[in-house]
């Protein structure tokens, strides 16, 4: 796989914080790649830096085969980036606005109305083309700035809290033209979140950063895998031996660790992993308990992030 | 160079700023009041020296004190046409180069601060552009509106001055050539002193008010020259306003080259 984006021991320091310490990893062509992180973890800094807006103190990176330090208008030319804030100039149409970075862009002159018209219309906004943006809802401003990022058609994407601050129905828009994006337009993304559920739903490859240091990267299955120590599972058995399949799942703490409840006519119980299940399976066969259904609920990377995130916590 | 994108930034700025209703007055209203009300004011400086009981005695009196330039340039007309000569071309002269120096620190505590202000500084910095063309597009933007403020009201002053005086000089006296090296030497130049020092102070400020009272300091050289032109200290003639352009024209350099080591990228993302 060709790597779009290279990092290696990037770093960077802003006075005594040390906003990105260390970072190292390779973002693949055509990928949605989650950059996770809550608020202060390094992810605004990582787009600067890899966009050439600020200079690292230390490391290396490229990016679509440039220097960001050397080459950032040539870079900046092929990527396109949504700031958390849309920042859009509210005095201005959303004609104007998009007009302006069309020329900024250096898109062809004699294709801006046409890509403005086509972008307006992909984003629901070309009713409203000619009003000033300081009347639209913040998610016609987002919607706007996605169109701004899009304009001259970017081959790397960055994406920095998309869907932040919008309702549900326009965060799913942004979300299905992120993953049009990347899917049939074969875009490649770096998305910063910290919305898990979303990075789950849209990421191919998801990196966690705490404190400006990489703590995880891999698919969200590889990680719920790999952190996730804990599975809730639905079992079913015959409703007349329940009390024995209870009595079961008590005698085995090190493998049921949670106190098994009924709930809507199965019994549910957090083993310690994937597993357990055969063991658990095994002991309510081997006392006789008919098991017509188990079912283990899918690990998400919010659980990752947390069990992450208790690890760091217990580091410091 | 990449000039498309140094004019897109300049229109950007000058159409956000026609949006502002705030930067758009003082800069309609101070060059209207100036060019088109006082002239007429001034043309009634005769009467209003005749009726304070002022005889012409007093006024020659005055005039010997002033420079000897100022002196030759009021011989041979009469005391009317004296006192009318002495504030419209002589007295007016500083006060107008308050105006290109106004507009370009207006327009560029909207165009620096005030851009970092509505957070839209951001964006701009993630296109293609170089640190040096958005340094030029930002210094171009208020150049370019205080350049042409200050040309529109220099026409409407001609017209103005003109047609209020003519009553009492009977012919087209104004401008003279000191008034020309002052328009296409001296303003050309002014902007880049309010430019350059609100480039520099706009790195400081949080906003458009911060950065317009910090960097208000700038006209305090100009208004010196009104007192010194008013008490007879000096007087603008065509060598002093040539010389005047010049020093100006050197602070500009200065100022420009600190204004583009402190205009870096990184530096505007609070960095």
């Amino acid at each position: 796989m060709t790597a779009v984006i290279t990092i290696n021991q990037l770093t960077r320091h802003f006075k005594e914080t040390v906003a990105v310490d260390q970072l190292s990893l390779e973002v693949h062509a055509g990928e949605i790649f989650g950059f996770l992180g809550h608020n202060g973890a390094g992810k605004t800094t990582t787009v600067r830096l890899l966009n050439g807006v600020i200079e690292p103190t230390s490391g290396s990176m490229r990016v679509l085969g440039l220097d960001p330090q050397v080459d950032g208008p040539k870079l900046r030319a092929r990527t396109g980036v949504l700031t958390e804030t849309p920042s859009m100039d509210e005095r201005l149409t959303a004609w104007d606005n998009l007009s302006i970075y069309a020329d900024l862009y250096g898109v062809p002159r004699l294709q801006v109305s046409g890509r403005i018209t086509e972008l307006l219309a992909e984003f629901d906004l070309a009713d409203r083309a000619q009003e000033k943006v300081s009347g639209y809802s913040k998610g016609m401003k987002q919607r706007l700035a996605l169109a701004r990022a899009l304009l001259h058609k970017p081959e790397l994407l960055f994406l920095d809290e998309a869907t932040s601050g919008l309702d549900p129905i326009a965060a799913h828009h942004v979300n299905d033209l992120i993953e049009r994006l990347a899917r049939r337009e074969h875009h490649t993304v770096f998305m910063c979140t910290h919305n898990l559920v979303e990075a789950q739903k849209l990421c191919d490859r998801v990196a966690v950063l705490e404190h400006g240091r990489l703590v995880a990267l891999g698919t969200p299955a590889e990680l719920t895998r790999q952190y996730v120590r804990r599975l809730d599972v639905e079992i079913e058995v015959n409703e007349e031996q329940e009390e024995g399949a209870l009595q079961v799942l008590r005698s085995l703490p090190r493998l049921a660790i949670s106190e098994p409840v009924r709930t809507n006519g199965a019994l549910t119980v957090t083993l310690a992993g994937h597993e357990a299940i055969p063991d658990v399976l095994e002991a309510l066969v081997h006392q006789s308990v008919r098991v017509y259904r188990i079912a283990a609920q899918e690990a998400n990377l919010e659980q990752v992030y947390f069990a992450l995130h208790g690890e760091e916590e217990s580091v410091q | 160079m990449n000039t498309r994108a140094i004019f897109a930034i300049i229109r950007k700025d000058l159409k956000v700023v026609s949006q502002n209703k705030g930067v758009v007055l003082p800069i309609i209203i101070v060059p209207l009041v100036m060019f088109a009300i006082l002239p007429w004011v001034l043309t009634r400086a005769p009467a209003l020296v005749n009726i304070a009981g002022v005889s012409s005695g007093n006024v020659d009196g005055l005039i010997a004190r002033m420079p000897a330039g100022l002196q030759g340039a009021l011989s041979g007309l009469n005391i009317n046409q004296q006192i009318t000569v002495f504030f419209l071309v002589y007295m007016m002269a500083p006060f107008f180069l308050i105006i290109p120096l106004m507009v370009a620190s207006t327009i560029a505590a909207d165009s620096f601060a005030g851009e970092k202000e509505r957070k839209t500084m951001e964006a701009l910095l993630y296109t293609p552009t170089t640190d040096r063309e958005l340094f030029i597009a930002k210094l171009l933007s208020g150049w370019l509106a205080a350049i042409a403020v200050a040309l529109a009201g220099f026409a409407l002053y001609v017209i103005m001055a003109n047609a209020a005086a003519w009553s009492q000089m009977g012919h087209i006296f104004f401008p003279n050539a000191m008034w020309l090296v002052m328009i296409f030497w001296v303003v050309p130049a002014l902007p880049g002193v309010g430019l350059g020092v609100m480039v520099l102070v706009s790195s400081r400020a949080q906003g458009f008010q911060d950065a317009y009272q910090l960097g208000s300091f700038v006209v305090l050289p100009v208004v010196f020259l009104v007192i010194m032109q008013t008490s007879g200290a000096i007087y603008f003639n065509v060598t002093l306003v040539f010389l005047l352009g010049l020093v100006i024209w050197l602070l500009d350099g200065l100022l420009i080259w600190l204004g583009s080591r402190s205009f870096r990228r990184g530096r505007l993302m609070g960095a």
